[in-house]
């Protein structure tokens, strides 16, 4: 953004900023407001469809910490979430500082390469990948039996312990370009001359790095965290698109998430009391899960 | 295990970078170049391979699908290896109870839902940030709290709910229950606030002098400055609206309704064994977003990270 220009004073134009903000107004009231009131009120009912509903207290919730399901669920979620941040991000960071430690004409290239499957939306990769990790055919395994020799027959998307690993692996392909442009704008934006500070006082590119320029970039750095953990525990298109015979489940509902249990229960089934309550769990997870990063990354020290 | 092109490949890769670091150890800027343009080739080639496998098994005959690993080789390359049958599949018809549907209107639909609600959004959202920015008014620090802590509600929370709203307005099965929630967002008014600070107040003193209305100077004065913004803003709600599916998917039930991410996951199912239908389906939803891309790239990447890194 530009430089700001300073007002030393605004204008009051009685109702022209109340007419320009009145479709925000009006929107957010009825979609926003009403809905989260609703929910609130949702969630202790049972339905069937929008028609018809029943007061049933917390057993919404009673029913959901007692269904193995949904505990798969979120243990699935909470896995994709992890490898979003310990294997996603670093590799993220990791072409990040590749991009930025040269300044050829090739890097606006890779930067639009690494980028680009940012382009195709989630159900769209979903069906791709689907295809490229068949066995024997898929372009993932004809990959591994070319480099190793073995995989040629190995199934991903059929064996409950390699669904988690495939949707892993394709969300890499996805967003390892889209946080590397975060990263990327961070970098190019920290301080030269403390990087070059503390190469002339002795230290070498990793201490350079570790203790000057990640310090330097630690907003950007918490915002991608946080977005990526809001991100993966909203995951949904990705593997209903991966999975298509079973739903998104797969087999041993190893491809299940919390938002493909909201929407089974809520959309197929038609209880849309229980899927309010699941809404809340992974609201208060969310909440909770940014406000503890927030905290663990000293407390919002000048922001 | 015999060696194939690969190993060679990262043999002769790993052998240059020996070599480079062989000639000058104390001093290894050169290899370390090499070493980190051979990474970055390497990763550009495992995010390309697969548009390139998309493309090839749109155009191979079903015959051929599994038969090539990408295009044939061009001893085999033949009208009977490649085609538009796949395509030709593609567009000939679904049946349903409501007559038959083809494969254009999908493509309709879904050009009409993303444009309208970009265009729609550029307006609403522009004019919101504009008041952000420029006018002082009762509320609007509280408004813009509620505004920054409105972004952090998750949407899961909102799909029961929502859909029970539809239900009841009569908007399930129609383009209106779509766009309408989704026609000014508390997000894409920040951006446009943050654009709208830069604009010079003489410059909206003297349109108020020359008697022009607060809508006129809207429209004539404000916009065309803040276009950059715009171009990013626009992408990135087009791409949003155009790869979306969980709504259409909940609130779309007639199948002439459907846009390309809906019917196209239904396509996994129909065209089981011929994979390459749906593929070419795929290749052609992901034109569009593609071509806008492209033409809007550097607005896009400075506008996708201006909250970020300045906010």
């Amino acid at each position: 953004m530009s430089a700001r220009v300073s007002t030393p004073k605004q204008y009051y134009r009685g109702l022209a900023p109340w007419l320009l903000l009145a479709p925000y107004i009006a929107v957010t009231c009825v979609f926003t407001l009403y809905p989260l009131a609703n929910a609130a009120v949702l969630a202790f009912y049972q339905t069937n469809g929008p028609a018809s509903r029943a007061f049933v207290g917390i057993d919404n919730f009673r029913f959901l910490l007692s269904d193995p399901v949904f505990y798969r669920a979120l243990g699935n979620t909470t896995v994709f979430a992890l490898c979003s941040v310990f294997i996603q991000l670093p590799l993220s960071l990791g072409l990040s500082l590749l991009l930025n430690s040269g300044n050829d004409r090739w890097k606006s290239f890779f930067r639009l390469v690494l980028f680009s499957p940012n382009l195709v939306g989630q159900i769209f990769v979903g069906i791709l990948f689907g295809v490229l990790f068949t066995p024997r055919y898929g372009l993932i395994n004809r990959f591994l039996q070319a480099l190793t020799g073995w995989g040629l027959e190995q199934q991903w998307l059929g064996d409950p312990a390699l669904v988690m690993p495939a949707i892993v692996l394709t969300a890499l392909w996805v967003y390892v370009g889209f946080n590397m442009i975060y990263f990327l704008a961070a970098l190019q934006s920290v301080d030269k001359s403390l990087e070059e500070a503390a190469r002339i006082d002795g230290a070498n590119r990793f201490q350079v790095f570790w203790n000057v320029t990640l310090p330097a970039m630690r907003h950007v750095v918490l915002f991608v965290v946080i977005t990526s953990v809001i991100g993966s525990f909203q995951l949904f298109e990705l593997p209903l698109a991966l999975l298509p015979t079973s739903n998104g489940h797969g087999p041993d509902n190893a491809g299940l998430t919390v938002v493909g249990y909201l929407y089974d229960v809520g959309f197929n089934a038609g209880d849309l009391g229980l899927g309010s309550a699941v809404g809340w769990v992974v609201a208060l997870i969310i909440t909770v899960v940014s406000v503890l990063q927030l905290r663990l990354a000293g407390g919002g020290e000048d922001e | 295990m015999r060696l194939g092109p690969i190993h060679w490949l990262l043999l002769g890769f790993f052998g240059v970078f020996a070599a480079l670091y062989a000639r000058s150890p104390k001093n290894p800027r050169l290899a370390l170049r090499f070493l980190r343009f051979g990474v970055l080739v390497g990763a550009s080639t495992a995010v390309l391979a697969p548009f390139v496998w998309l493309v090839a098994a749109a155009f191979k005959d079903k015959a051929y699908l599994n038969e090539f690993v990408f295009f044939p080789p061009p001893s085999a390359w033949s009208s009977k290896t490649v085609n538009l049958d796949n395509f030709r599949t593609l567009f000939a018809g679904d049946a349903t109870i409501q007559g038959t549907v083809y494969f254009w209107q999908y493509v309709l639909n879904s050009v009409f839902l993303a444009t309208t609600t970009t265009l729609v959004q550029l307006v609403f959202c522009s004019a919101a940030g504009y008041a952000l920015a420029k006018f002082e008014f009762r509320g609007k620090r509280a408004l813009m709290t509620f505004m920054l802590v409105s972004m952090m509600i998750p949407g899961v929370l909102l799909f029961a709910p929502v859909y029970e709203l539809m239900v009841t307005l009569h908007l399930v099965d129609t383009f209106t229950g779509l766009i309408l929630p989704g026609i000014v967002t508390a997000y894409g008014a920040f951006l446009f606030r943050q654009a709208c600070l830069a604009v010079p107040n003489e410059m909206l003193d003297a349109g108020r002098i020359d008697g022009c209305s607060e809508l006129r100077i809207y429209f004539t004065l404000v916009m065309p400055l803040v276009r950059p913004m715009s171009a990013a803003f626009c992408l990135v709600t087009f791409l949003g609206a155009w790869n979306s599916f969980f709504g259409p998917s909940v609130f779309l039930h007639s199948q002439g309704q459907l846009t390309l991410p809906v019917i196209l996951n239904r396509y996994i199912g129909v065209y089981t064994n011929q994979y390459g239908v749906f593929l070419a389906g795929t290749l052609l939803a992901i034109i569009p977003p593609a071509v806008l891309f492209f033409a809007l790239e550097k607005e896009f990447i400075s506008g996708l990270t201006s909250g970020s890194v300045k906010g």
